[in-house]
């Protein structure tokens, strides 16, 4: 099959006066992991809900696993699973009793909901917690037993809205894993994100979304390779200013050094074009003392500052889940 | 095409069920979890039959005659029956707030299984109530004096207009979103309770206030309720229409319910998010 999986065409979504989606479009082929980036109130979690079915859109048109979200949302929901930004588990029945739960609502037999509850429970590391109430997991472990609630009956897509959103490491390691194992069986897997390392470790493809629209896509390393490393120097003597950003603009690829506060600069490069040791000799020569040089991903303000040509926005509050519930 | 995953109609009915009776298992579930609160719920109506049986016991005369805990079983009956549909504006609030609605929306679930899930599931907590109700009402003295039949018609009518009173409550949930609205909403049920015959005659009340406590439904089931168990404060020949014919009106007041909430919350369920 070489038709994408989940494919958006022109999608608009208006609530009141905000306009969450703007025209998006979107194809993910089967099988492939797709990180839709974005800040707050892009549109990321309104392009979930109208793919998973819960809202219709105003304009445009979407196919999720070959049926159309409006007129057959049945047998997208069929399906798809959906885990979102809330741990929509019942927190006042254990982990066991949820998927069991979910299980016969998705008409397994009683017998069939309970291989599937243990099974499930027994691959994503919540056995020994299987009969503890939810309302009493960590948030890592809520998350995780919402994400596996979506897997009962095998989705072929699964949307995951900022599933690491608020977790602490440990909880967002454990929900990595996770959709790791998942894509390895061939899951396509459409996850949000505010993070670039979540979706540059995660994502085959990344699409990156900004007023209700995808601004660019490509693979994690065609974005890094566009967008490029930044280096951060910080310098002893803040008078060694001028002749730090001189140094620094001998490197191969550099962009003008930016001073970021009194002796820290940071460097926009081409990724791969410099390697820390090649700078760190560029500050010797040119005799500057540097207390620290490092080099490092672009943050997702800096990949939003390289696509659009200005910070990203997060002042908006998610517009999306506020304007819909 | 698949063909699997499109039910006829007869599916979608047997789908309408198991997944009414999945939620159902829910409740029970939360129940078996917490029996504290399944105490606190069946205490409570015990307490009231108290309280309301000697405090105002003490100082209220029925008309016509008769014991006032006599009097006042229907009347507690009836105001259990009206405060339980918060309880299920509050749960189905809970679920909107918490996603769980939408992960049920994003399932191929039948649309109308949830509110039957909520409705059902109170149904069953309500049955429970009634039995300790029951139980607390025959040790002050209260008993149903016109037989089983009779009797059983009385309970009959308070789980119907019960059941009509949780699709309201479950309309209210879907509207109201937030757990926090639903908490705030909570306290406007008692004064309607109160707003009626259940507690005490409609009499002395002044004409306006009269009228609206006579066509109230928790007045027709009270009346209802003390005609069937054969108590006192039967209303007088003269009543107004669904005082002289409450069961009737407690039917007609159910199927009116029924007949407005029941699309309606079907409608908001489907609509949420849109």
């Amino acid at each position: 099959m070489s038709d994408p999986i989940v494919l958006a065409e022109g999608l608009h979504k208006r609530f009141g006066a905000t306009r969450a989606l703007r025209g998006l479009d979107l194809a993910v082929p089967a099988g492939t992991v797709c990180g839709v980036l974005g800040p707050n109130g892009a549109g990321k979690t309104t392009a979930v809900r109208v793919l998973a079915t819960l809202t219709g859109p105003d304009a445009g048109r979407a196919r999720v696993a070959g049926f159309d979200v409006v007129r057959d949302a049945d047998r997208v929901r069929a399906r798809i699973g959906l885990a979102g930004q809330h741990a929509a588990v019942d927190g006042r029945l254990t982990g066991r009793e949820n998927l069991r739960m979910f299980g016969r609502l998705h008409h397994l037999t009683r017998r069939a909901a309970r291989a599937r509850a243990d099974e499930l429970l027994e691959r994503f590391g919540l056995a020994a917690a299987a009969d503890r109430l939810a309302g009493g997991y960590s948030g890592g472990m809520r998350r995780r037993l919402d994400l596996v609630a979506s897997l009962i009956l095998r989705p072929d897509v699964l949307f995951l809205d900022e599933p690491t959103t608020g977790l602490d490491p440990r909880g967002r390691t454990g929900i990595w894993d996770a959709v790791r194992a998942l894509a390895a069986d061939g899951t396509t897997v459409l996850l949000t994100t505010q993070y670039l390392e979540e979706a540059d470790r995660l994502a085959d493809q990344i699409a990156v979304v900004d007023h209700g629209r995808v601004i660019a896509t490509g693979s994690p390393d065609a974005l890094k390779a566009r967008i490029g490393d930044h280096l951060d120097v910080v310098v002893a003597d803040p008078a060694q200013a001028a002749a730090t950003a001189a140094a620094l603009a001998t490197l191969p690829g550099a962009r003008p050094a930016v001073e970021a506060g009194p002796g820290r600069f940071s460097v926009p490069v081409a990724a791969g074009a410099v390697r820390l040791a090649e700078a760190v000799r560029a500050l010797d020569r040119a005799g500057v003392d540097a207390a620290d040089v490092a080099l490092r991903r672009p943050t997702l303000d800096e990949v939003f500052l390289s696509l659009t040509g200005r910070p990203a926005e997060n002042t908006a509050p998610d517009a999306a889940p506020a304007a819909a519930r | 095409m698949s063909a699997a995953a499109v039910p006829g109609r007869l599916a979608r009915l047997r789908w309408t069920f198991s997944d009414g009776a999945a939620l159902v298992g829910r409740e029970l579930g939360h129940l078996r979890h917490r029996p504290g609160e399944l105490v606190g719920a069946l205490v409570f109506p015990a307490v009231m039959v108290v309280l309301f049986g000697y405090v105002f016991g003490s100082a209220i005369s029925v008309p016509g005659g008769g014991d006032y805990r006599e009097f006042l079983m229907p009347g507690l009956f009836s105001m259990v029956t009206l405060t339980s549909l918060m309880a299920v504006t509050q749960k189905v609030a809970a679920d909107a707030e918490k996603g769980v609605m939408d992960r049920f929306r994003a399932m191929p679930m039948a649309r109308s299984a949830v509110p039957f899930g909520h409705t059902g599931a109170d149904l069953v907590g309500g049955s429970l109530g009634l039995v300790v109700m029951v139980g607390a009402g025959l040790l002050v003295g209260w008993a149903p004096h016109r037989g089983a039949v009779r009797a059983a018609e009385a309970f009959a009518l308070l789980l119907v207009l019960r059941y009509a009173l949780s699709w309201l409550g479950c309309y209210l949930g879907l509207v109201a979103r937030s757990e926090e609205v639903a908490d705030r909403l909570g306290p406007l049920v008692l004064p309607l309770s109160m707003l009626s015959n259940a507690y005490v005659p409609t009499a002395g009340m002044p004409g306006w206030l009269r009228t609206v406590a006579e066509w109230s439904p928790v007045s027709a089931l009270t009346a209802s309720n003390r005609v069937l168990f054969g108590n006192p404060g039967v209303p007088a020949g003269d009543a107004p229409w669904p005082l002289a014919h409450p069961s009737l009106a407690v039917l007609g007041w159910s199927a009116a319910l029924l007949a407005v909430f029941v699309p309606l919350t079907a409608r908001a369920y489907r609509r949420r998010g849109r």
